[in-house]
Formats: C-alpha cells, sequence, structure tokens
C-alpha cells in the first residue's frame, strides 16, 4: 500500500514545483497552456516514420526543464509511469510492418520499428511538455488559464474539485486499508470479499462528504455558480514566449532541420 | 438589534429512515449571547444546528432568525445572517486557494470585487491566518484549516455564527488560541460541542440536549454544577470543576 501513498506524495511534490519563482513559473498560464497545445499539435502531426523531424522538439523541455528549476530525473519517473500504454500503442507495429525501411550497413530497419521508436518519441515528448506545463504552473492556475479561455465551467470545476478531494479520498482509503491489514492474520481477510465491502464503504462515505461539502456551499450562497476572482495580466513576455516557441514549432514541423543540416555539411564536404 | 435574534418553537423533525432527531425543542437566544448546545452523541445538537440555517427545513414548528420565520422564501436572507462553521474544515473548504475559499460567500452575494477583496483580508486578518491567503486548503495544518474555516464564514459579516465540535481535533494551544478568538467576537454565538471547559470559559447559557428534547437551559455555572443533570445526559463536569488528584494527594501528604 505504501505505493499509493509514496504516488500521493509525487503528486503534491508536482504541486510544490509549481510554488517556485522562476521566470517560466512567473509566465502567464493562458501563454503556457496555448504554447504547450501548439507544441502537442506540432509534434503529434508528424509523419509515421518521423524520427529525424521529431529530435529538434526536445529543445522545448530541456529549455524549460532549466530555465523553471524542474528536476529532470523526477519528470523521467514520472513519464516512466506513463510509458507502458505507449508501448502496448506502439509494440505491434514492428510485427505488422516488416517492409525494410532503413538499411544500415548489413542491417535493416523495418518500417515497423522506425515507426515504433517515432511514437515512443512522441509520447515521451508530449507527455513531459505536459507535465512541465503542470509543474510550471500548478494545477489550479492551468485550470483558470482553461476557463479563462471559454473551457465550459462546468468542466473546469470538475477538475478543479477533483484535485482537491484526490488527497482527501486516498487519505480515507489509506485508513480502510490500513485499518484491515491490521487486523488481517496470514492472508485472512485480505481477500476479494472484504475488498469490495471496502470499496462500497469507501463510496458510501464520498456520497456522505459529498453531500456535507453541497451543505456547507449551500451556507455561503451557494446557486449553481462558483465565481473565481483572479486577475490574469498578459504581458508582452507572455506574449513573446507563446509567438516565440510557437514559431519555433511550426518552423521544426514544416522543415527537417537535422536533414537540411546534413545537407548542408555533405555539400560543405563536396 | 433584532436581526441577532434566534427563535425556535416546538421545532420536530424525523430522518427519513425513521430516526426522530428532534421531538418539540423551544428556545430563545437574543441579541450578543454565547449558547452551549450540550449532550450526549447523538442528542439532536447537529440536527439543530442544520436547522438553524435551513440546511434542514422544519417539518413542524417554527424557526425565527431575527424578523424572518425561516422558509425556502426566506433561505437566502437567512444564511446571511447566520454563519455557518461546520465540524470537518475538510468539508468546507472546497476551493482552490484559501483567498478563494474565502472569498466564495461575498462573490455569491453578489459583492463588488474590490469589496470582496478587503473583506477576505480582514476576515483572514481576523483569525491570524493572512499569510494562509494564497496556499491550497488541504496543505494547511488542523488548527489553519480550522481559522480559515471560521474566516470563509465571518467574511459574509453574519450575524449570528454557528458552530459544530469547533475545537475537534485541535492541539491544547491551538485550541486555547481558538477560544481567544471567540472571546472577542461580538456575535451571537451557538456552539454545540462535547468540550465543556469551553462551554465554562466562552458560554454564560448551556442548552442541555437529550433524546431530541432540551432536559435544561439556563446559566452556564448552574448547569455544570448539577450533577444528576449531568449523569443522566451523558456528560461529565468540565475538567476544572473537578478535585484536583495531584493537588489533593499533595494537601494530604503535606497535612
Amino acid at each position: 500500500m505504501g505505493k499509493i501513498e509514496s504516488a500521493l506524495l509525487n503528486i503534491g511534490y508536482l504541486e510544490t514545483l509549481s510554488y517556485q519563482q522562476t521566470p517560466l513559473h512567473r509566465l502567464d498560464p493562458r501563454a503556457k497552456l496555448l504554447t504547450t497545445l501548439v507544441f502537442i499539435v506540432a509534434v503529434v502531426s508528424c509523419g509515421k516514420y518521423d524520427i529525424t523531424g521529431l529530435i529538434p522538439f526536445i529543445i522545448y523541455p530541456v529549455v524549460l526543464i532549466a530555465v523553471g528549476n524542474l528536476p529532470p530525473g523526477y519528470l523521467a519517473r514520472k513519464i516512466l509511469l506513463a510509458a507502458p500504454f505507449a508501448f502496448f500503442i506502439g509494440i505491434f507495429n514492428p510485427l505488422l510492418d516488416r517492409a525494410v525501411l532503413v538499411q544500415l550497413g548489413p542491417v535493416g530497419i523495418s518500417g515497423g520499428w522506425v515507426s515504433f521508436a517515432s511514437i515512443m518519441l512522441r509520447f515521451v515528448l508530449t507527455v513531459s511538455a505536459a507535465l512541465i506545463l503542470i509543474a510550471g504552473t500548478g494545477l489550479n492556475a492551468v485550470c483558470l488559464a482553461l476557463e479563462k479561455m471559454g473551457a465550459p465551467r462546468s468542466f473546469v470545476m470538475q477538475i478543479l474539485f477533483l484535485y482537491r478531494y484526490i488527497f482527501v479520498l486516498t487519505d480515507e482509503a489509506l485508513r480502510l486499508v490500513r485499518a484491515r491489514a491490521l487486523r488481517s492474520f496470514q492472508g485472512r481477510g485480505m481477500g476479494f470479499k472484504v475488498f469490495s465491502y471496502m470499496i462500497g464503504q469507501l463510496l458510501l462515505r464520498t456520497l456522505d462528504r459529498a453531500h456535507r461539502i453541497h451543505l456547507a456551499m449551500l451556507s455561503r450562497g451557494f446557486e449553481g455558480k462558483i465565481h473565481l476572482v483572479r486577475p490574469l495580466h498578459l504581458r508582452s513576455r507572455d506574449v513573446a514566449f507563446f509567438l516565440g516557441w510557437s514559431t519555433l514549432f511550426v518552423l521544426m514541423r514544416w522543415y527537417n532541420i537535422p536533414h537540411l543540416l546534413g545537407n548542408a555539411a555533405a555539400g560543405l564536404i563536396r | 438589534m433584532s436581526h441577532h435574534l434566534v427563535e425556535v418553537k416546538d421545532l420536530h423533525y424525523k430522518y427519513p429512515d425513521g430516526t426522530s432527531a428532534l421531538r418539540g425543542v423551544s428556545f430563545r437566544i437574543t441579541h450578543g449571547e454565547a449558547v452551549a448546545i450540550i449532550g450526549a452523541n447523538g442528542a439532536g445538537k447537529s440536527t439543530l444546528l442544520l436547522q438553524l440555517n435551513g440546511c434542514l427545513l422544519p417539518q413542524a414548528g417554527t424557526v425565527r432568525i431575527g424578523d424572518l420565520p425561516l422558509n425556502r422564501k426566506t433561505l437566502l436572507h437567512v444564511r446571511r445572517t447566520v454563519g455557518m462553521v461546520f465540524q470537518d474544515p475538510d468539508d468546507q473548504l472546497f476551493m482552490p486557494l484559501v483567498h478563494d475559499d474565502v472569498a466564495f460567500g461575498p462573490l455569491n452575494l453578489g459583492l463588488p470585487v474590490e469589496e470582496v477583496e478587503a473583506r477576505v483580508e480582514s476576515a483572514l486578518a481576523t483569525v491570524g491566518a493572512s499569510h494562509l491567503k494564497d496556499r491550497p486548503p488541504y496543505r494547511l495544518s488542523g488548527g489553519e484549516k480550522r481559522a480559515v474555516a471560521i474566516a470563509s464564514v465571518l467574511s459574509m459579516s453574519p450575524s449570528i455564527l454557528v458552530m459544530d465540535e469547533p475545537t475537534a481535533a485541535l492541539d491544547p494551544k491551538t485550541r486555547r488560541h481558538l477560544i481567544q478568538l471567540l472571546k472577542t467576537f461580538n456575535h451571537t454565538l451557538i456552539i454545540a460541542t462535547h468540550d465543556l471547559d469551553l462551554v465554562l470559559d466562552l458560554c454564560s447559557r448551556a442548552i442541555v440536549f437529550k433524546e431530541g428534547l432540551i432536559v435544561a437551559d439556563g446559566p452556564t455555572l448552574e448547569i455544570l454544577q448539577n450533577q444528576e443533570l449531568l449523569d443522566s445526559s451523558s456528560l461529565e463536569k468540565p475538567l476544572r470543576l473537578q478535585g484536583c488528584p495531584v493537588c489533593q494527594a499533595g494537601s494530604g501528604l503535606s497535612g
């Protein structure tokens, strides 16, 4: 059970990272959110067999990690946690697509392996961009940005409430799990039946809590609409951040820079 | 100052599962009084509190807050007058940041943003939590959460403060701070609690509940010294009114 606990502590750490004061953290959340979106679209829209075209995009996470004073090792572990999903999406490509695409001396690399590598590369790039967005902005500020940019309010509120209560909920679940572990011996009491009772218990407790929260909201004049006042100011450096990176992404998407560099180098040698 | 008045007449409430929580309760609390609601677990204290700001509506009998009877039409006005501090601050602090939480009530009242900011500042300053403004509530300690929960109600400037177990799960020093803080309020205070020493410190009047009925209503000191009454309502003399075993042993030795 220690695993759940430490996983959550880790989420807490992501939040702690977002309290830092660096040039990255001081940017307007909307600028960072939009830039991340452009980045993700640019990366995802690359061709199926594209690897060289993707490599220059690494500059974005690298620069942001450096500027935002974020711990690369921690982010790498977080990425690894989600890696199985991408792995299983891509792993059948080498089996299905066996046509040799690249000849490296005597070794022929099939199109399947190339596209698999491309998928993994895209996964690492997009997930790290998303993690950097959260670590450099904070989920609350990201939600605020979403709301200001016209995302449906109820959707934003759902995320905020989820984030607010996930800690309370896991605390409650942990207490249940501990209570069971302390009174279970030699595997007895750890079975599936007891587990299903616990899930039911947790659901009921959650419903109770939801009810109490609703009462607390009503007591303070809640009438179906949650107001958030937090002033956001878009300054020139925010616009510059967004435009600068976006232009770079578009350029990197349109021109295969390693390819161009390679050609230029070849031209020089000739 | 008639809007500080709380008047309950022959109030009945039965939960959907058949439990009769209140079976004919009447009392009247006037401006500036600090009143404790005490009694055993399940005596109906919390149900009563939920009635006072319309979280539950009376099934029989009436609740009057100030000049208004409590019903669906007056609900909003009553909720503005009666500030309710719930037992578990985690239930009350649901917004992403402390600031948003304290601003939640005033914004719902439709106040202009500058006024809301001023109220947030002053409410947080009152409970000594100004430095917590930009923190998320789940990152606070128990005492900080309690202080912020109180601020989130104070920001609506209620005339009447209703609190359910305000000192539950607080360490002794934090509890003492809270009591000192509550002493400075000149709101009408209604506190449901098992902390009888707190009652002794804060409340001049106590109402004793037993099985959905009021069995006693009078000056705190009288009630807390009535051994028979306390025994029959599952209560106990506050520790400070009990003989101190250490001092007694000491005086026994020297004498």
